[in-house]
């Protein structure tokens, strides 16, 4: 059981900083998810956490304690990797007790543990396999066993779903979750997939480029992004933006206009809106309406039509150009070329100045 | 093998090298290509077949031309009133029946005969034209024998010369270069490519332009004489730290930090972790240092001046010198020292050939 | 990215061997694990590797580093003493007493005739086994690369030459090719008469070319059919599609893609080729006469078999044949693009 606490933390290979400087708080038996694109610096926060790169900078506290210079073993973590790491040459039973031999625990005890981690993943069938003798599946239920035997403080996962195929993923992930559930131990999770991150977090961490956009709750994320970058990275299909400037602001309200589009009126947020000020005007297939042809709302030109059954998706042109995603759900008969008139919910839109960040 | 072995049902060979996948017919390109191989066989195969047919060749047998296909050797009878069995010929008699007779001794073209069934018959004198050697089948093992007795049992010394360089050298050198690669695919660290650089840069020092100097400081450190002057100088070997190099690149870094987080020690991930799961490239470099060391010589040449040091090599190449060549006694030799490789290519042909090939390859 | 599934290569079919192995092999290792972990804690992560590099770096320098330096002062000084303190300095005195002739052409106005002759037999040696050998290769992988039958036993019985010693190769050719042997004997069947192949200096020469590519041309079969096999076959199935004759996929296609193994193949044959010793010393001992004495036997028999021994001289030739090989492989990296 323990919180982390991340002080400044900054890595620099060479003349690169590939996380400036990183503050965050992780609550005791959390379960909080690196989501970002590849290369945004999560894996390596992650191994920084590990003790698998050293920080150049900062501090990293466990329960209060400075691990920051203490080697990977002694931190009290454990981590699963992307590729499991499995030793090959070694049975799943010699797999999980290897970390603990070598610190001279007892055979005893070393033996309760295997049994109770192999019991929990349901793996006692397997322990004098190897490896190469497991599935996708199976391999990753040791690699999580061989976490669970150290009886960590917390559990690191670095994309650990990344090899499976997409049904097993869905399998897994709901098992991890249970895992957490009876456990209660802090776990960390690093993904690219924001599915993952949605459906497992109890805590997001957007990272772009080694710095933190934005840490929240899934659903605050969706609901209240931060920033153009946080709403385009969480929820799929993506936001779409449409490229416009605010008009006849007023105290109460102002309106969106673009080129071609028709003006759309809206509340005043927080922050303040100048006229004629650039903005982007971001809003979710799911909350663009179709309106028919006639009416108030947005010339839609359709390019292409894709009919899941449950749901239709419309890949289409505004009359400004911008290229935008409509759903709708159901069937909905449309073909290339059909013109048709689209309106965004009221209230489930999204503003963004040209320095990214929210207007709301 | 087979295919050798076969020639006898030939009308099957034929149809089994000429039939082709999905009943496509042989082309003529077909044709010249088995032709180029079968004749390939003949020439690469039947230089040792033939030593080693020769090796159970008794002397007599061997200084006979032309040759004999098989190892033959005189039929011998005990005659009556002669001490040694006297060797027996067909002699074409003058009326042209074909009669067998013992030869007592030749002289020129004339050869004194006595008939084995009668010897009381007497002498008679042959022209040796008219006489032709009855032969048997004999496998002369005791052209082995003769060499494993005979020189005080030098022979033995020279096997375990060879055999004790062969392995140790092969223990050192996996050992040594495994390390040295180990340090060079996993770690990053100040001076790793200076490091590489000088140890694939022997590859440009062949053993042959350092010859005087390796016999200076060989003779330096008091090896001269003694089998570890041959094991020493050349236990590190770049191509074997660049093969295991290269085969360990291969193994995930993330094993190496699941060992870590495992509180192994960054010894007990080079012995317990990379060293076993390097096997494959261990053993097309225990196969190269094998081959070479067994059939090593000019080193051995240099540094191994008596007898008793002797590798087989050496002792091979020495049977020459003495009185003329010994012939029977050095193909019963050849045969024996080219035996351990032979058996050991059966079993590992798809290590070494799979060795060899990433050398060019990569 | 990480590879997904690293298996561990062979280890599981050759489990029971490995597994022996490393019993055995973690007694000793298991008992100088005390002292690297001392020393993991001394050095640290940044300068442990080079305690894993010690042995070889120590045997490098030992084994090649300094007998280069000790064959340079070789190369410049004097008398049949071993020991480099009884040496004294001559300056160039080797380099020029190997190199004085009256007429570069004829090697019998050197002062050190054979040296010449060896290098330049050496010089028609060279380029003449090389060319046959890669041939041979080359044909041979070709020809195994197609669908043959049997296919592992083809390339057994062309490989296995490379597994004798030279010196059971030498012997094995000295009785095929000696006056009684098996050679005249074939011949001999067609009505040819006797012949002493060994004792002509033409037939000896020819003779050393075919005994060495016969014993190494499977080395360098196997490498170019690994190279023929990692041209992906779709590659041949377009060409067929194509239209393209045999010849025209192996001159435009099969050729250019081995390129860059036919290149490593190349070099690795002419280094060798330059350091032929084995074979030859005990096929004719370089004779009849010095006409296949190679410069290799020339520096051993220089340095080691004549008396006196003269160090100099042989530390003289042996860097001489050292640079030219330096030289040859710069050359051919250069025209590679500078590649590995």
């Amino acid at each position: 059981m323990a919180n982390l606490k991340l002080e400044n933390l900054n890595k620099t290979f060479g003349t690169v900083e590939v996380i400036p400087n990183v503050n965050l708080d992780i609550e005791d038996g959390e379960f909080v998810v690196f989501v970002g694109p590849s290369g945004c610096g999560k894996s390596t926060l992650l191994r920084m956490i590990a003790g698998l790169e050293t920080a150049s900078s900062g501090d990293i506290l466990i329960d209060g304690e400075s691990v920051v210079r203490t080697p990977a073993a002694d931190r009290g973590v454990s981590m699963v990797f992307q590729s499991y790491a499995l030793y090959p040459h070694m049975t799943v039973r010699q797999n999980l007790s290897f970390g603990l031999e070598n610190i001279g625990m007892d055979k005893a005890e070393i033996e309760r543990r295997i049994q109770d981690a192999s019991k929990l993943l349901q793996i006692n069938e397997l322990l004098k396999r190897r490896p190469t003798q497991l599935s996708g599946g199976q391999r990753q239920r040791v690699a999580i066993g061989r976490s669970i035997v150290r009886e960590p403080k917390i559990f690191l996962f670095d994309e650990p779903l990344s090899n499976l195929d997409a049904e097993l993923r869905v399998v897994m992930r709901f098992e991890i979750s249970s895992l957490h559930e009876r456990l209660g131990n802090t776990m960390i999770y690093v993904t690219h997939d924001q599915i993952e991150a949605m459906t497992m977090a109890d805590k997001i961490v957007v990272l772009r480029k080694g710095v933190i956009e934005q840490v929240g709750a899934p659903l605050e994320l969706y609901n209240k992004p931060d920033n153009k970058f946080v709403a385009g990275f969480i929820g799929s299909p993506r936001m779409n933006f449409v490229d416009g400037k605010a008009t006849s602001v007023t105290a109460d309200g102002f309106n969106f206009s673009a080129e071609g589009l028709g003006d759309l009126a809206l509340p005043r947020g927080q922050r303040p809106v100048e006229d004629n000020q650039p903005v982007s005007f971001g809003i979710r297939p799911e909350d663009l309406k179709v309106v028919g042809d006639e009416g108030e709302g947005w010339d839609f030109s359709v390019s292409v039509s894709e009919q899941h059954g449950r749901d239709t998706y419309l890949h289409g042109l505004l009359a400004d150009g911008t290229e935008i995603l409509v759903h709708q759900p159901g069937q909905f008969a449309a073909k290339r070329g059909d013109m048709l008139k689209v309106m965004p919910d009221e209230n489930a839109w999204h503003l963004f100045d040209s320095d990214e960040l929210a207007i709301v | 093998m087979t295919d050798t072995a076969s020639q006898t049902n030939g009308p099957n060979l034929v149809r089994f090298l000429t039939r082709k996948q999905g009943g496509i017919k042989m082309t003529w390109a077909d044709r010249v290509t088995y032709g180029y191989l079968l004749l390939g066989v003949f020439v690469m195969l039947l230089p040792v077949l033939w030593v080693f047919i020769s090796s159970f060749k008794e002397p007599a047998n061997l200084s006979e031309y032309p040759p004999t296909l098989m190892p033959v050797t005189m039929e011998k009878v005990e005659v009556e009133g002669y001490k040694t069995p006297l060797p027996l010929f067909e002699v074409v008699q003058e009326d042209g029946s074909v009669k067998v007779m013992a030869q007592i001794r030749r002289v020129g073209i004339r050869a004194q005969m006595v008939d084995p069934e009668n010897p009381g018959a007497g002498r008679v004198t042959i022209d040796v034209k008219k006489a032709t050697p009855v032969r048997k089948f004999h496998l002369a093992i005791e052209n082995y024998e003769e060499l494993l007795d005979s020189s005080g049992g030098n022979i033995w010394l020279n096997i375990y010369n060879s055999a004790f360089i062969t392995i140790v050298a092969t223990l050192i050198t996996l050992v040594m270069n495994s390390m040295a690669a180990f340090a060079l695919s996993k770690y990053q660290f100040k001076g790793s490519t200076v490091a590489l650089i000088a140890i694939i840069a022997t590859l440009m020092v062949p053993p042959t332009v350092i010859l005087v100097p390796t016999y200076l400081i060989v003779s330096q450190v008091g090896l001269v004489n003694s089998l570890w002057g041959v094991i020493l100088p050349a236990v590190a070997t770049p191509t074997g730290v660049f093969l295991l190099r290269q085969y360990m690149l291969t193994i995930p870094d993330e094993l190496l930090e699941a060992a870590r987080m495992d509180h192994a020690s960054e010894w007990q991930i080079y012995y317990r972790i990379v060293l076993p799961l390097s096997t494959p490239a261990l053993a097309v470099v225990a196969v190269f240092s094998v081959m070479s060391r067994w059939n090593d010589f000019l080193l051995p040449l240099i540094v191994l001046n008596r007898p008793e040091v002797h590798t087989l090599q050496l002792a091979l190449a020495g049977f020459q010198n003495e009185n003329g060549i010994v012939w029977h006694l050095l193909l019963a030799m050849t045969t024996l020292t080219a035996l351990p490789l032979a058996f050991a290519f059966l079993f590992l042909q798809r290590y070494i050939t799979a060795g060899i090939a990433s050398t060019g390859v990569k | 990215m990480v590879p997904p599934n690293f298996e561990g290569g062979d280890i599981v079919a050759s489990e029971a061997i490995s597994r022996t192995l490393g019993t055995v092999a973690s007694l000793p290792a298991r008992a100088v694990g005390p002292f690297w972990k001392w020393a993991q804690r001394r050095l640290g992560l940044k300068k442990l590797p080079w305690l894993f590099l010690t042995p070889n770096l120590l045997s490098v320098i030992c084994f090649s580093l300094l007998p280069v330096i000790i064959n340079i002062i070789y190369s410049v000084t004097g008398s049949d003493n071993l020991y480099l303190q009884d040496r004294r300095f001559i300056g160039s005195d080797n380099y020029s007493t190997l190199m004085d002739c009256q007429n570069y052409l004829d090697a019998s106005s050197c002062s050190r005739d054979l040296f010449w002759r060896s290098l330049g037999n050496l010089l028609m040696f060279v380029p003449l086994q090389v060319i046959f050998m890669m041939g041979i290769a080359l044909v041979t992988a070709v020809a195994l690369n197609g669908k043959i039958k049997a296919r592992g036993f083809f390339r057994g019985v062309f490989f296995f030459p490379v597994m004798l010693s030279p010196v059971v190769v030498a012997m094995t050719w000295q009785w095929i090719l000696q006056r009684n042997g098996l050679l005249n004997g074939i011949l001999g069947f067609f009505g040819a008469e006797k012949f002493s192949w060994l004792a002509d200096s033409n037939w000896a020469f020819f003779w050393v070319i075919f005994v060495t590519v016969w014993a190494h041309s499977g080395f360098f079969m196997i490498i170019l059919l690994a190279g023929l096999q990692s041209i992906p076959g779709d590659v041949y199935e377009a060409a067929k599609m194509d239209k393209a004759s045999a010849w025209r996929v192996f001159s435009k296609i099969t050729v250019p893609m081995l390129r860059p193994v036919l290149l490593v193949v190349f070099i690795l044959a002419v280094i060798r080729s330059v350091q032929t010793f084995d074979e030859i010393y005990v096929l004719t001992g370089g004779g009849p006469g010095s006409a296949t004495m190679l410069l290799v036997q020339y520096i051993y028999e220089t340095g080691f078999a004549a008396q006196p021994r003269n160090y100099g001289l042989a530390a003289a030739a042996s860097l001489l044949l050292g640079a030219a090989l330096l030289i040859f492989t710069m050359i051919q990296m250069k025209i590679s693009g500078g590649k590995k």
